[in-house]
């Protein structure tokens, strides 16, 4: 395969193999934890993030992102667990008002087309430095979801059992969403962030029609995000189409597969 | 009348004293006052909005109140607070989740992770638990394919793993049919006598409330009425918050 002899895409194909698995083994969680529209505000959030750092003249906006991706994450934490009614709407809110001065502060001065590759992605221009960073958040999500997951997992199904097990419900959760942000925020520049939200959901949506434990479910979501990630990357080579878009049309059409091959 | 006289050790003792609960400036407890001892069953009765599943939040510390939730345990002369098991309303649950009965119940008792690979030992463990309520067949089944008494069963081993001092039920068996919920309620009760444990459950099925509590309690917003059904189901309280006029038992 002559693609693999250019740098850029080993690459590209490199951080696929990272960010993949994790969007599938965290995208479990999300789905089972109904929070698809809380991944979503978080990813519009990045923007955000990106333009306070612009301002705050960082060269680097990946700190500043990953910061105010965690304090964005744990106020909506907060704002869920008052408990009043209409929190998703608040969410909402609070996700458009983001992207909203996001937008704003990026595009002033008539500058914003610098800043497109952000809305879909631009998996091709990773650097060496950055698939280190990927590397570290893998394994680091992995140590994590080897000694939480099993508390997460009483939680996400019922939260007052698992309070009367003495599991700390809101610890746990908060650092779900931490987690969450970070990878968000490391993965948004590659993927972008109007589909990232789909490449987390899908693969377990899609794992979810088929499985029938959590390791089957874990099993699944993870082939199915790397299969559509690896397929992806190789067909948009070809085609010319962005990476991003490119897989989620796959996962999509894998969901809709074992949709209707669960019924 | 088929009622088993508990046997009482009297060495634990849940008081809930002068315990209110206001919510967005609405009164929804006000005042309430109950012991419950060991080996007892107490139902809470009452009508839509009185308050019980208020009253069962605040037992499990899930909202502020006002007053005081003791557990003692007069054994050892201190008041210590006891262990609580809790069964929720099946009702709560995401039937789609692909977790099985195993994935369930590792995850509350073990550390090693459900999503990895199955545990031997502690597969075995969970089996005998479930045994305790014949569902020891369920194991590997999803949860979202269970029946709503099989699913009860399955949460009431989950809540006695370890075995606790206070078992709290939410109204354990809406939407499950008549076999099941006798069923049910004759595993509580074996569990009632056959361990040292005290049983707080809010109920609407009043004819099975009456034929197996000890206590019966009828709330609204605080404690209306107190005492054996029999003598509860006598009140004029109860007559009006029910529309009885006189009350029948089933068999009758």
């Amino acid at each position: 395969m002559q693609m693999f002899e250019y740098e850029f895409f080993r690459h590209a194909f490199l951080a696929i193999l990272l960010i993949t698995p994790l969007f599938g083994v965290l995208g479990t969680m999300i789905v089972d934890n109904k929070m698809a529209f809380f991944s979503d505000a978080l990813g519009h959030s990045a923007i955000t993030g990106i333009a306070i750092g612009v301002v705050l003249g960082m060269t680097d906006t990946t700190l500043s992102m990953i910061i105010f991706g965690i304090i964005f994450a744990l106020f909506l934490n907060w704002i869920k667990y008052r408990g009043k009614a209409g929190a998703e709407t608040i969410i909402s809110v609070f996700a458009s008002c983001g992207l909203a001065i996001g937008l704003a502060v990026l595009s002033m001065g008539g500058n914003f087309s610098k800043y497109n590759s952000l809305l879909i992605g631009d998996i091709l221009s990773i650097t060496h430095r950055e698939l280190i960073g990927l590397g570290l958040a893998f394994i680091f999500t992995g140590i994590f979801w080897f000694f939480c997951f099993n508390r997460l997992h009483f939680v996400s199904i019922n939260t007052s059992l698992a309070k009367s097990k003495g599991i700390p419900v809101r610890l746990y959760d908060n650092m779900f969403v931490i987690l969450m942000s970070v990878i968000v925020m490391l993965s948004i520049k590659w993927v972008g962030l109007l589909i990232i939200n789909a490449l987390l959901i899908l693969p377990a949506a899609a794992a979810r029609n088929l499985a029938r434990s959590m390791r089957s479910y874990h099993l699944y979501s993870v082939l199915i995000a790397v299969f559509c990630g690896v397929l992806g990357l190789i067909l948009s080579y070809y085609t010319d189409i962005a990476t991003g878009p490119m897989i989620v049309l796959l996962a999509s059409a894998v969901f809709f597969l074992t949709f209707f091959k669960g019924r | 009348m088929r009622r088993i006289k508990p046997k009482l050790c009297g060495n634990h003792c849940t008081k809930v004293e002068h315990v209110s609960v206001t919510l967005d400036q609405n009164p929804i407890l006000e005042d309430v006052n109950f012991h419950l001892y060991c080996g007892e069953m107490l139902t809470i009765i009452g009508k839509n909005g009185a308050g019980k599943s208020t009253l069962m939040k605040a037992l499990l510390g899930e909202i502020p109140y006002k007053g005081r939730i003791i557990f003692e345990d007069m054994r050892n002369g201190y008041k210590s607070r006891l262990k609580i098991g809790y069964v929720p309303q099946h009702l709560t649950f995401d039937k789609n989740s692909p977790t099985t009965v195993y994935d369930f119940f590792a995850s509350c008792i073990s550390r090693k992770p459900v999503w990895l690979w199955k545990d031997k030992v502690v597969y075995e463990k969970i089996k005998k638990e479930l045994e305790r309520f014949q569902a020891e067949n369920l194991i590997d089944q999803c949860l979202g394919d269970l029946s709503g008494g099989e699913l009860q069963r399955v949460l009431l081993s989950i809540a006695t793993c370890p075995m606790p001092n206070l078992l709290l039920l939410d109204e354990p068996i809406s939407g499950i049919d008549r076999n099941g919920t006798m069923h049910f309620y004759e595993l509580l009760d074996q569990l009632k006598r056959e361990y040292d444990l005290s049983i707080l459950m809010i109920s609407h099925d009043l004819d099975f409330v009456y034929e197996y509590s000890d206590r019966v309690l009828l709330l609204d917003k605080n404690v209306v009425e107190e005492g054996r059904p029999e003598e509860v189901y006598k009140t004029q309280a109860f007559k009006e918050t029910f529309g009885y006029t006189t009350y029948h038992r089933m068999e009758e």
